[in-house]
């Protein structure tokens, strides 16, 4: 086997089970960690499809922001050494069926389908190229969605300010 | 990087990502462990788009940009939600998502 | 002077019914009173002009229509008209309608002085006026029929007056459903016959050369041609109204009416109605349905007899009275039976004479009896004595009325009971003998009653009772006059079955067997009754068990009450009761709580627990995909 294979097998496995742990834990900040290992998982997979500033984007924003988020929030709103309940057996049962259903049906799907491989020579995804595209008037160019996403931030972060700070007067 | 891995296998670990994702977002009663699911899918849907565009176009590097515009709706979001927890729990000083019923019959 | 103002006759009535009515509470009882009594003259002016044009000023009496229009149309030949239809016995009943009326209308202006609902009293007077009016002029059966329910409600509605006295709610509830009952009758007969003639119309159906009438004699069901079935259904439903055995339970108990309703409606106009049914459809009776006129005859002897026998036990003095209307209903009854078409046609001209002098001398009774009841406030006659001494006016007058009852000549009774005996004598002498019984107890008991009442001893009353003030005394005496003079009209030249000149002559056998009966019936009485003695109590207590019998009306209204309640409800109203209620209204609880159920196990999708939309999120999701996979490949 060639090594990005074994590379590849090694890291889904990572992500993988990281990700079943962490919906599984009982603990509220172990599975805040176990996401963040899955996280980097992730970005590890972008290194590896040659998308450098993807992967970096990834772990700066991901991992470094909403993980530190979801920490903060966690230490805001409960106690982190009280033990998150186990859910009931009915919960688990449906939930279980229904994403393995899912999941039977979308795997079906894909080793029936011919994935018609592309030919070309693969493109260089550098900063300067993505800059360009990002800033960029021409067809193919993403400068619409640019602000747009800047007026989405700002107001997020309007909105998030506004919903959580306290009433003037204290109830 | 990637040429001796087949595409349908990748897809196929992003597919349990996602599904896991949902899993835990059905699941969980914590609001917070519901976020982290969601994230998890979130994730899995980049995945997609990023070997999409890798393995059948890859010419064209559409797909990063999508999966960059993605993780900053992600972060936006995540930081409304968390705004909505804090307030949430200074009212009714739970974040218990089985707690939060009012809209019912 | 043209016909077309008969309308108005109808008309006046039915305005002042309306006006009244609406307006009780702001007029007052004067006003409202004379509004009535002289819309009512000005009908009477109307109804007695149309009579003197209509048999004075013409030469023959044929049926005349100065109005009409139609009001509902079913096909091209059946429709059913509004109109008024001119012909002896319509003008005559005219006459007779709106002459009583406003007699009745000016006592009532005395007799219900003082009464909260007077001008409800006039109201519903006029309602019936016009409804009356309205029958006796009608064109064709359905109107007729419309008229005779309408009569039916205003009876209702009078017999009820004093609603607030159970026994009055009784009797109203009680008259009106019998009287319904043979409607039922009444509306099958029209039917049938309009169905095999195609037409309503009184004058289509009663041309004796009408084909279809023929037509319907040879069909036949049940061994009875339809025609004869159809009419007797009609007498069917005037011997409801007119109160024929079986159906006369209702009569009596209608007393419980203020008595000035009972002397226009249930003494002069309303219960003649059944009669004057029989005379309208008279040339079908007699030309094509012989046995159906035997049946009239045979229920109007009966009557005759079987009221006149308990009319000489009760003791309250309006039930005597309504008995004697029973009686004498069936006196003309009996004469239309036994009579023939055209030459041979006296039975018809004699009934139509008693209807006439009837309405005279009896709504005088019913009025003197007011008279007497307002006086002392009470009914029972073995509670009243000596009444001549307070009540003289009163006194004369219905002496004058007894006297012309009887059949005692110079007096009107005489003269239209001596008809309807020869006509009885001429076809059947079973008939002539029961007539002849019945006019001998006819005597008895009214005088039984005059003297009791205006002789014997004193009694002591409450207050020392006066005599009733003019508004009352004026309609008797007109009545009274009425009473003497109405014999000596020449009837056949005016009323005849086919509208000809019928001469009737005196048959002096006749006439002497009549008076003696009468003079017999009047002895019997002054001895038993003039003054005070035992014989008859020691009579009635000799007969015992019969005497019971008749006193309890031959126990006619137990059996009615038997089979109404322990046949009719048990065995039918209450399985249909049980079937309504546990079966019907159970099928539509059962859709009722099923939906209820339905919708609460639906509720419980709405639950606010964000992971359940989640679930059928997901489902949803996973199905659509299954759904466009498996088809659409």
């Amino acid at each position: 086997m060639a090594t990005s294979a074994i590379i590849f097998y090694t890291i889904s496995g990572v992500m993988i089970l990281f990700s079943l742990l962490a919906v599984t834990s009982r603990r509220i900040l172990r599975a805040a960690i176990y996401l963040l290992f899955a996280l980097a998982g992730t970005a590890a997979l972008y290194f590896m499809v040659d998308y450098q500033f993807l992967a970096a984007v990834q772990l700066i924003v991901y991992a470094g922001g909403i993980v530190v988020l979801i920490i903060f929030s966690v230490l805001l709103t409960t106690h982190i050494n009280e033990k998150l309940e186990k859910p009931t057996w009915g919960k688990v049962f449906i939930t279980a069926t229904l994403a393995l259903g899912g999941l039977v049906l979308t795997l079906f799907i894909l080793t029936n389908h011919e994935f018609v491989l592309g030919t070309k020579p693969s493109a260089e995804a550098t900063v300067s190229v993505i800059g360009e595209r990002l800033l960029g008037y021409q067809a193919g160019g993403y400068v619409l969605p640019f602000e747009v996403i800047s007026i989405l931030l700002l107001a997020a972060m309007i909105g998030a300010i506004v919903i959580a700070k306290r009433n003037a007067t204290k109830s | 990087m990637m040429e001796h891995v087949p595409i349908s296998h990748v897809l196929m670990v992003t597919s349990t990502m996602f599904f896991i994702g949902a899993y835990g977002f059905l699941t969980r009663r914590n609001l917070v462990t519901m976020l982290i699911g969601v994230e998890l899918m979130l994730n899995a849907v980049n995945i997609n788009f990023v070997i999409f565009d890798r393995y059948l176009y890859p010419d064209q590097i559409e797909g990063h940009f999508f999966a960059l515009f993605i993780i900053a709706i992600a972060a936006a979001e995540a930081a409304v939600a968390i705004a909505i927890f804090i307030n949430l729990y200074r009212n009714i000083r739970s974040i218990d998502v089985e707690k939060v019923d009012n809209m019912k019959y | 002077m043209s016909y077309s103002v008969t309308i108005f006759i109808l008309i006046l009535p039915l305005t002042v019914f309306v006006l009244n009515g609406l307006l009780s509470n702001k007029l007052s009882h004067r006003l409202a009173g004379w509004l009535a009594t002289g819309s009512m003259g000005i009908a009477t002016v109307l109804a007695w002009l149309t009579a003197y044009n209509y048999f004075f000023q013409s030469s023959s009496y044929e049926k005349l229509i100065p109005f009409q229009i139609t009001w509902l149309r079913f096909t091209e030949t059946l429709q059913i008209d509004m109109g008024i239809l001119l012909d002896p016995i319509s003008v005559m009943m005219l006459v007779v309608i709106t002459t009583v009326s406003l007699m009745v209308f000016l006592y009532s202006m005395g007799y219900m002085q003082g009464e909260k609902g007077f001008i409800r009293y006039f109201s519903f007077l006029s309602l019936f006026s016009f409804s009356m009016l309205g029958l006796v002029v009608a064109t064709n059966l359905f109107q007729l029929y419309m008229f005779w329910e309408l009569v039916g409600v205003s009876s209702y509605l009078l017999i009820g007056y004093y609603y607030d006295k159970p026994e009055a709610v009784a009797a109203a509830k009680k008259a009106f459903i019998v009287t319904r009952f043979a409607d039922f009758g009444f509306l099958v007969g029209i039917l049938l016959l309009s169905y095999y003639t195609g037409t309503f119309d009184f004058t289509k159906i009663t041309n004796p050369e009408n084909a279809a009438i023929a037509g319907m004699t040879g069909i036949s069901f049940m061994g009875l041609s339809v025609l004869t079935l159809a009419l007797t259904l009609i007498f069917m439903g005037g011997a409801g109204k007119s109160a024929m055995f079986p159906l006369h339970i209702w009569l009596p108990d209608a007393m419980e009416g203020p008595t000035p309703v009972s002397a226009l409606i249930h003494a002069a106009t309303m219960v003649v109605a059944g009669v004057f049914l029989v005379a309208r459809m008279f040339p079908v009776f007699s030309f094509h349905a012989p046995e159906a006129l035997d049946a009239v005859a045979f229920i109007g002897a009966f009557t005759l007899l079987f009221a006149a026998i308990i009319a000489c036990t009760q003791t309250d003095i309006k039930r005597i009275l309504a008995f004697s209307t029973m009686s004498q209903i069936g006196y003309m009854m009996l004469a239309l039976g036994v009579s023939g078409y055209g030459s041979e046609g006296l039975g018809f001209t004699a009934s139509m004479f008693h209807l006439f002098t009837h309405a005279f001398f009896k709504a005088l009774l019913f009025l003197g009896a007011g008279s007497i009841i307002h006086a002392l406030h009470k009914n029972d006659i073995r509670e009243m004595g000596n009444l001549r001494k307070h009540q003289p006016i009163t006194h004369i007058v219905f002496l004058i009325a007894c006297l012309a009852i009887a059949g005692i000549p110079p007096f009107a009774g005489f003269f239209s009971k001596d008809e309807i005996l020869s006509a009885a004598f001429a076809s059947n002498p079973i008939y002539f003998g029961i007539a002849a019984l019945a006019a001998g107890l006819t005597a008895f008991y009214m005088f039984r009653l005059y003297f009791l009442v205006f002789w014997g001893n004193e009694r002591t009353y409450e207050h020392s009772p006066h005599e009733s003030p003019v508004l009352m005394l004026i309609p008797m005496i007109v009545l009274a006059i009425g009473s003497i003079f109405t014999g000596f009209i020449p009837f056949g030249n005016f009323v005849s079955s086919d509208s000809q000149p019928l001469q009737a002559h005196l048959n002096v056998t006749v006439a002497i067997i009549s008076v003696m009966m009468a003079i017999l019936g009047i002895t019997v009485a002054w001895i038993f009754y003039k003054k005070e003695s035992l014989l008859p109590e020691k009579i009635s207590n000799m007969s015992g068990a019969l005497y019971h019998t008749v006193v309890r009306k031959f126990y006619i209204d137990e059996i009615y009450l038997f089979i109404t309640r322990k046949i009719i409800f048990n065995l039918i109203s209450r399985p249909i009761a049980w079937f309504d209620r546990h079966i019907i209204d159970a099928f539509m609880d059962f859709t009722a709580t099923a939906t209820n159920w339905v919708s609460k196990e639906i509720k419980g999708l709405q639950s606010g627990q964000l992971q359940h939309y989640g679930y059928i999120f997901l489902s949803g999701v996973i199905l659509i995909v299954l759904v466009m996979i498996f088809t659409n490949t």
